[in-house]
């Protein structure tokens, strides 16, 4: 045997065992500071990307979730939470192992993923457990579907889609309408799809569409061409702000001014450090949360994040406070104590969800509901941006 | 026993080494069974089990044309997305045709493996003609084009049959139809039909196959055309041709080792594997050792492990990850390590040609 | 077609490029004297990017706003920081990582060089934070007209960067000392050494002038599209790395012709293929091109000797 190789192997081998072997020790790290005593805190776990190229959508949503559990626990009712988030790299794969993780520590009741691709493993893996899951943001509708206890609180990319198309025929917004999308990503196509579809219903002029893809999402000058030359006035954005953010730069840049209007994953460019908000003058969007909203909830929300993390919660951090605060209310309705089973919680989750009518930091004041499929149904409010911050639309 | 031990020291080193790899895998999984049967493994290792069986295969594939060959491919990943998505899509295609699982993964795999096969020799007929890292590079690019091909395309069953469009979903489905790739949005499996015991078989044939191919007089071939391909063509030896076996067999066992991934999975997309994929088992094999399979197992094994090991550092996981990879690295390629296990070799071979004499 | 917006993509083909080609002069320089892939690169040029980003918003507040020394003195600043700090984290990697490696097979170098990557990447992700950072040009963000073409500010800096650092590179190669080592090591190692070339240093030297070239890579390609997060240099890092070997690794005009086409060739597949499959084309032409020209355009082919 080559003693080279042996020695390759022998280091990997021991190095391996002897994280397993501090694995098996240690608690948790990524657990909550406010640990209480087994059977007197709800076990509530979820799956997010906390590293990698998408963690600031995990990092958001186990801050906001974080921030409610403090409160909540700090109040002292009945009803404690013990909290858990573990990484899933934005992987399905990964995200499996991070809820078997949390299977193993005695996860009861389950935030679901933050992401669509692991959501729809970890919803599978959660039908097939009898854990309970509400999603703050996996908004694909393939993470519901088929599953009687995996519920969400964001919408659904189609209803999306449904929602923008029908907001810019009332509202008159554009003449000729172009998309701009990302073509390898799951919540862009999704809500692309059921707008072209929607659009053609409504008899809105849809002059073009032009993709993207990870790899280049750079250099957006072609398809900005594309759209000018087609005369668009009306650019529909369904993607996340980073690459909207070079859209807005890039058009600016080339002296091309279209009507901007995004959906909730537009939320959050005017957080970015740096960003200059003359850039996203005029740009419109639906979404359900708001960070510059008056009333007292969000700005107490989001003054608290502020001071504990340095950024502005962005609307994944919200739909994660609201997760919780929703289960604090159908915990309470349904009369639910820690000491019960995932089984129990499961069925008696199931009953009552669909019975409750939640308010919180995203959606109006009409408030949130669910029907048995675990879809949402909670009204998005049409934003647009002016002077560096949201004004209602109406 | 002791002619046990006798004729174990008397094989020849290949022989050892590959006795001692089904044993080790034929062990592995003995002792695995074992415990899931008793006191179980943990849901997080269990729920590993598959994907380790699926990147063991992987390594050991890639350690073919890496190890065995001597060209180093940078687009492994490819074929196993390639087997994946056809692999699941035929499984998917054939639930009703076929109802026995294990049957229909089987079918799917081999399915799987062929087309894989299919698309190694066609892009093998470019690659192998270059050298180095000029061929790595191309691989690479093939990776990367397979990557963006399956992003964009559709394909579908109904009654009337397949259905598939490229760039755009333009497929038109009568009641019942089944969505087998939906674009961007990946595989979408109902059921999840690999199991542990599959894997193994799988990682037992790919064993088979390799060492079969290595210790033949084909394998001979590969290795005198990695060690010197002018003397090796000067004796005849057809240098394209074998290493185009290599790289087929390889791709082809890569494809099935997507299929047992992609059929274990709930959903998986086209951009899972990539560059970073393909990267990450090129670690397993020279982490493992270039040519040496029991290597590859262990090494994909221990580092598909790991990560998840690594849970409790949170947020400094993958930089725990990265220093551990830079120091295995490091120390496993020092001079003064190595000098230290060259003379205790030396001194035990010492040892033994004295007690022969 | 109009000619036009041909010419229009045309211009924007070549500043992308001309990032390509500066971030793959770092590639080829390291590959023709180490022979290493050095995956590391990208983020290097990564944290050269946040290490301007952060000296500019540092310095800013401390100038008047409007003035000649507002518009100036941060973002020169910013890149002679940038540089400095890219120059320093070079010769300490190369340090680190890699010179204990100098006898190890290739690909022991090349994994090495991976884990360098994903450290830096993690690193700058737990220092930094996932969140995008938005990079303010450090020439601002005007533009000029010249004849019906509206071209940027930044534009015309990149191209004119690119040209500037190829011309000293070459005659930094072909006139001084250092430059003459070089070469000599890339040439034949041993046969350097024997005569009085201290080979450790013109590879460290080799990492520091490449590493200061990532840092400026970065500060143009943050400048052309602001936002930067801590895998802001993985794919550029890939697609320079694949210019590299288009115009011949290893070649100094090499890497600035394989940039500049790789750039105008990704811009055009956009624009007249298809955007979904623009990646795919570049790659596509990679392959035609090596099938042609087995190493690279400008490559040396090199003989093996019987």
């Amino acid at each position: 045997m080559n003693s080279k190789k042996f020695l390759a192997f022998a280091m990997a081998a021991a190095m391996t065992l002897s994280m397993t072997a501090c694995g098996g020790s240690g608690s948790g790290a990524a657990s909550s500071g406010t640990d209480s005593a087994a059977g007197t805190a709800f076990k509530l776990g979820g799956t997010g990307p906390l590293t990698g190229g998408a963690s600031i959508y995990g990092l958001a949503a186990q801050r906001g979730a974080q921030i409610a559990v403090d409160e909540i626990n700090a109040q002292g009712g009945a009803i404690q939470f013990d909290l858990k988030y573990e990484d899933d790299q934005h992987d399905p794969e990964k995200a499996v192992n991070a809820y078997n993780a949390l299977k193993e520590w005695g996860m009861q009741i389950s935030l679901g993923s933050v992401t669509s691709q692991p959501g729809i493993s970890t919803s599978a893996l959660s039908q097939e457990d009898g854990i309970f899951a509400l999603t703050p943001s996996a908004s694909s509708p393939d993470v519901i579907a088929g599953k009687d206890n995996v519920y969400q609180m964001c919408f659904s990319d189609p209803n999306q889609g449904l929602a923008s198309a029908q907001y810019i025929a009332e509202q008159q917004l554009g003449e000729k309408i172009f998309i701009i999308w990302k073509s390898d990503d799951n919540y862009s196509t999704g809500i692309k799809d059921k707008f072209m579809a929607e659009a053609d219903k409504l008899g809105l002029n849809v002059v073009g569409n032009a993709t993207f893809t990870t790899d280049s999402q750079n250099d957006f000058n072609v398809q900005l061409t594309q759209a000018k030359q087609a005369e668009a006035d009306l650019l529909f954005l369904p993607i996340y702000y980073e690459p909207a953010s070079l859209i807005l730069s890039q058009a600016k840049a080339m002296g091309y001014a279209p009507k901007f209007f995004g959906v909730d994953g537009m939320d959050g460019i005017l957080t970015m450090k740096n960003f200059d908000p003359a850039l996203a003058e005029g740009v419109m969007l639906l979404t359900p949360f708001n960070a510059d909203d008056e009333d007292e909830a969000t700005q107490s929300f989001v003054k608290k994040y502020q001071e504990k993390y340095g950024e502005t919660p962005i609307q994944f951090a919200a739909d994660a406070y609201d997760c919780v605060y929703a289960y604090k209310l159908a915990l309470e309705t349904a009369g639910c104590t820690p000491d019960m089973s995932a089984a129990d919680l499961n069925a008696k989750m199931k009953e009552t969800f669909p019975t409750i009518t939640f308010t919180g930091l995203t959606g109006d004041g009409a408030g949130i509901t669910w029907d048995a499929t675990g879809a949402v149904s909670k009204s998005p409010k049409g934003m647009v941006i002016q002077n560096g911050a949201y004004a209602g639309m109406d | 026993m002791s002619r046990v031990v006798n004729r174990l020291a008397n094989m020849n080193k290949t022989t050892r080494s590959s006795v001692f790899t089904y044993a080790l895998v034929v062990g592995a999984f003995v002792i695995l069974q074992l415990l899931r049967m008793t006191t179980g493994l943990g849901s997080v290792l269990e729920g590993q089990l598959i994907p380790i069986c699926a990147y063991v295969t992987m390594a050991l594939a890639l350690n073919l044309v890496v190890g065995v060959s001597g060209e180093l491919s940078l687009g492994h990943a490819g074929f196993m997305s390639i087997g994946a998505f056809l692999g699941c899509a035929a499984a998917n295609g054939l639930a009703e045709l076929i109802p026995f699982t294990p049957v229909r993964l089987g079918v799917a795999m081999v399915i799987g493996a062929a087309l894989a096969g299919f698309f190694g020799f066609l892009i093998g007929i470019p690659v192998l003609r270059l050298n180095g890292d000029y061929l790595a590079i191309v691989t690479l690019a093939f990776g990367e084009i397979i990557k963006s091909v399956l992003t964009n395309t559709y394909l579908a069953v109904d009654k009337k049959g397949l259905h598939f469009s490229f760039l755009t979903d333009k497929n038109a489905l009568e009641e019942g139809g089944l969505q087998l790739i939906r674009g961007p949005m990946g595989v979408m499996n109902t059921q999840r039909i690999s199991t542990f015991t599959v894997g193994f078989v799988l990682v037992v044939i790919t064993l088979v196959v390799i060492f079969n191919l290595v210790n033949s007089r084909t394998g001979r071939a590969i290795m005198a055309a990695r060690d010197n391909r002018i003397a090796a063509e000067s004796v005849g030896i057809s240098v394209t041709k074998y290493k185009m076996i290599a790289f087929v067999t390889s791709a082809a066992l890569a494809g099935a080792a997507g299929t047992l991934y992609g059929c274990s999975q709930t959903t998986f997309v086209a951009t899972k594997f990539d560059f970073n994929t393909s990267i990450l088992i090129l670690v397993f094999v020279v982490l493992g050792g270039l040519g040496n399979m029991w290597g590859s197992v262990i090494a994909a094994a221990a580092l598909t492990i790991l990560p998840e090991a690594l849970r409790q550092f949170a947020d400094y996981r993958m930089l725990v990850y990265a220093i551990v990879l830079i120091l295995v690295m490091l120390a496993t390629n020092n001079p003064a390590i190595w000098g230290f296990f060259a003379r205790l070799r030396e001194r035990r071979e010492e040892k033994k040609g004295g007690a022969a004499q | 077609m109009d000619v036009l917006t041909l010419l229009d993509y045309l211009i924007r083909g070549l500043s992308l490029g001309s990032v390509y080609a500066i971030i793959a002069l770092g590639y080829t320089m390291v590959y023709g004297i180490a022979k290493m892939l050095n995956f590391a690169h990208g983020d290097v040029i990564m944290v050269g990017a946040y290490v301007c980003f952060f000296a500019m918003t540092g310095l800013s507040p401390m100038f008047e706003a409007g003035s000649m020394a507002a518009a100036v003195v941060p973002a020169l600043a910013g890149v002679v920081l940038s540089m400095a700090v890219c120059t320093v984290l070079g010769v300490v990697i190369e340090g680190l990582a890699y010179k204990p490696l100098r006898q190890a097979p290739s690909l022991a170098v090349l994994i090495t060089a991976i884990g360098v990557s994903y450290f830096l990447q993690n690193s700058a992700l737990i220092l930094w934070s996932s969140s995008p950072k938005i990079f303010s040009p450090i020439v601002g963000s005007g533009s000029q007209k010249i004849g019906p073409l509206t071209i940027s500010h930044v534009t015309l800096v990149t191209i004119a960067a690119c040209v500037v650092i190829m011309l000293a590179l070459t005659a930094f190669t072909g006139r001084t000392k250092m430059g003459k080592a070089m070469r000599a090591v890339s040439e034949d190692k041993g046969a350097a050494q024997l005569m009085g070339i201290n080979v450790n240093r013109t590879i460290s030297m080799t990492f520091a002038i490449g590493s200061a070239l990532a840092a400026i890579a970065g500060v143009l390609l943050c400048s052309a599209y602001p936002t930067l997060t801590p895998t802001t240099g993985s794919m550029p890092g890939i697609k320079a790395f694949t210019a590299a070997v288009f115009g011949g690794i290893g070649s100094i005009p090499g890497a600035l012709l394989g940039g500049l086409l790789l750039g105008v060739i990704e811009i055009f597949a956009g624009a007249y293929i298809s955007t979904q499959l623009s990646t795919a084309v570049v790659f596509g032409v990679l392959i035609v091109v090596l099938l042609v020209k087995p190493a690279g355009l400008l490559g040396k082919t090199v003989r093996e000797k019987v």
